[in-house]
């Protein structure tokens, strides 16, 4: 059993790598060919040509595709993703500055999710059928057609301007010092050095774009969480459960909960891309100085390292969202491997 | 004996199984609402020029008398900074938003059902392997940073980003299809063509595409409110349709430029996107439940 476990996640995370490839692959030739000559985007209109030919020379953007992807493949596996043509950094180096700040968002988006996605999933299906299921119903489904900046700018306008509760700009009020850069999330460092004046103004910040970016997810999660305990609840074991007199509490969150987590998990790996592509658009409705912001400049602007750099990342980040999120499946129900294992031998 | 029209044009049987969807689609009153919604919008679309009370709105048109104008009887949804009317813009922004989901749907439908016949017709060959990991490279990234990064190398233009999504969404119908095909290639009635020495083309377009195409509709009608929230996204950055077109998501992108105080600019291109969205989403559970009964 464990074998198995092991050499399934080994075999997926060889797959993974061979996707990642493919995408360096995809990304580098879309940019190619791209319109336009890279060389004087870079140095703009006024250079010389002569520097500009230097530099064609120097980047090798004079040689076919596959000799500039050998170059830059090379690169990459030094951790060389190329220098930022805008701000003239390293790509690499500009993107560990503006990560942390997206990482905050990411992982209060991810509790925002979990937390009341499931809730609203658990009550849904144990009051299934009243108001309070409808309710809950209503909430999941307007959480899915609502568009992340749509939801981001009613709750600016609402929180921020009409009620005046909530900041609308930034990670942290202007007349508040940043703690030490320890872990470069506002709210850990600051509950770290015990400073809980700042981290409740970081945390305030943190409100409005985490629900914008989770709300769509946790629409999800909540919408599985509910079908998945509701096809449970009706099954021969809790029926038996029942008929013995255990208290339903205990029947639901000791028998229910655990095997109708499975589709819930499965599907937060695909979340976490979900709210990484969210984060997008939101970043840039409240300022928010993220990685997602810096991608977001950098597709403006044309500036192509920068950008391989932003999808080659965000790539990286959602395909080990998704191994993450199938290594925990397997912790709760094993049986998903040799399932799995058995539908690739059948494939 | 009257007859309606419908009934003369269609055998008896078609209508009755036109009646029993009909009937299983109206079960759920939601999906009636969408219906009804998706009407409205697409009423107002086509007849646009008619029901609009200030067309000359949409294009390069200045009025500085009337600009910047709150909610009024005359300006139903107020007016914006060059004078123009929001609720016009908006409903001509429908025109655009619809155009897109058709176009792409257009594009990306056919071509990903075709892959994915071939990829799992041709299932465990080296045809279906490089399809397939060609599409999981696709998939491996949310839709929207994709088509971020496609429209950033091609010109800013609503052709180009109904390209760059037709260029991703074609992966999902291909996957779909993929599973389909694998799964139905293996059923008797197959075997039995391919004994009669059916040729390869009659076989996937024949007897295998008409099997799926059910799954494929519904696929199509769900689909266009996630394009339209895609679409819309990207215009909302600066890709898509360029003004002076009303677009959505632009719209919505100038609007929050004058919060809080020229609320209106930024918050009925917002109800309205979440509406057409709405709508869309309803049908399309409508039109699921037709074709899966009552099972859930």
């Amino acid at each position: 059993m464990k074998n198995i476990n092991i050499i399934f996640i080994i075999k997926r995370l060889f797959y993974s790598i061979f996707v990642l490839w493919g995408l360096s692959v995809v990304i580098f030739v879309l940019m190619r060919i791209a319109p336009g000559d890279p060389a004087r985007m870079a140095l703009g209109s006024r250079t010389p040509e002569e520097v500009v030919q230097r530099f064609r020379i120097a980047m090798y953007y004079d040689k076919p595709i596959y000799i500039q992807y050998y170059y830059w493949f090379k690169g990459m596996l030094h951790g060389d993703l190329g220098v930022s043509l805008v701000t003239k950094h390293p790509v690499l180096e500009d993107i560990s500055q503006v990560f942390p700040a997206t990482f905050e968002l990411a992982i209060f988006a991810f509790i925002f999710i979990i937390v009341i996605g499931i809730t609203i999933g658990i009550i849904s299906a144990r009051y299934n059928n009243t108001w309070v299921d409808n309710l809950g119903r209503l909430v999941a489904y307007f959480g899915i057609v609502t568009p992340s900046f749509v939801f981001a700018i009613m709750g600016m306008l609402i929180f921020c301007y009409a009620l005046k509760i909530l900041p609308s700009m930034g990670r942290l009020s202007p007349e508040l010092i940043y703690p030490p850069k320890i872990t470069g999330l506002i709210t850990i460092d600051a509950l770290i050095q015990g400073n809980f004046i700042v981290f409740f103004d970081a945390f305030k910040h943190l409100i409005l774009p985490v629900v914008s970016i989770g709300l769509l997810g946790m629409a999800e999660e909540a919408r599985i969480t509910r079908t998945s305990i509701y096809n449970n609840m009706r099954k021969d074991y809790v029926v038996a459960a029942e008929s013995y007199g255990i208290p339903e509490r205990v029947i639901m969150f000791r028998d229910v909960l655990k095997p109708s987590l499975n589709p819930v998990v499965s599907i937060l790996g695909l979340e976490f891309a979900a709210i990484l592509a969210q984060s997008f658009l939101v970043e840039l409705i409240f300022n928010w100085p993220g990685f997602a912001r810096y991608g977001m400049v950098a597709i403006i602007q044309k500036d192509l390292n920068a950008i391989y750099g932003v999808v080659l990342i965000t790539g990286i980040f959602v395909i080990f969202g998704n191994i993450i999120a199938d290594i925990i499946v397997g912790f709760l129900d094993p049986r998903i491997y040799l399932i799995k294992e058995r539908s690739e031998k059948i494939r | 004996m009257k007859k309606t029209i419908f009934s003369q044009i269609l055998t008896s049987e078609k209508w009755e199984n036109v009646q029993r969807n009909w009937y299983k689609f109206s079960q759920n009153r939601l999906s009636i609402i969408g219906l009804i919604t998706i009407f409205i919008i697409l009423f107002l679309a086509i007849f646009a020029p008619f029901v609009t009370v200030h067309p000359e709105s949409v294009g390069r048109y200045v009025n500085f008398e009337e600009a910047k104008k709150p909610p009024s009887l005359s300006y139903p949804f107020g007016t914006d900074i060059y004078g123009r009317d929001i609720l016009t813009r908006i409903i001509y922004a429908f025109r655009v938003s619809l155009l897109m989901a058709f176009v792409v749907l257009l594009i990306a439908a056919p071509t990903g059902v075709i892959i994915g016949l071939i990829a799992g017709y041709f299932h465990g060959t080296w045809i279906d392997i490089l399809i397939m990991r060609i599409t999981d490279i696709f998939l491996s990234l949310p839709i929207l940073i994709m088509a971020l990064a496609i429209c950033a190398i091609l010109p800013h233009n609503l052709l180009t980003t109904m390209i760059a999504i037709s260029l991703l969404w074609w992966t999902w119908y291909c996957r779909m299809v993929y599973g389909l095909v694998i799964s139905i290639r293996g059923e008797f009635f197959i075997q039995a063509v391919e004994l009669i020495g059916a040729g390869k083309l009659h076989i996937l377009f024949k007897e295998i595409l008409p099997n799926c195409l059910s799954v494929i509709i519904t696929k199509m009608t769900l689909d266009v409110g996630g394009i339209v929230l895609v679409g819309s996204s990207l215009s909302f950055i600066g890709f898509g349709a360029q003004p002076p077109t009303a677009d959505l998501g632009s719209m919505i992108a100038i609007g929050v430029k004058y919060l809080p105080d020229m609320w209106w600019m930024a918050v009925f291109p917002s109800i309205a996107l979440v509406i057409v969205v709405l709508g869309f989403n309803l049908l399309g559970d409508g039109i699921y439940d037709i074709f899966t009964g009552w099972e859930t």
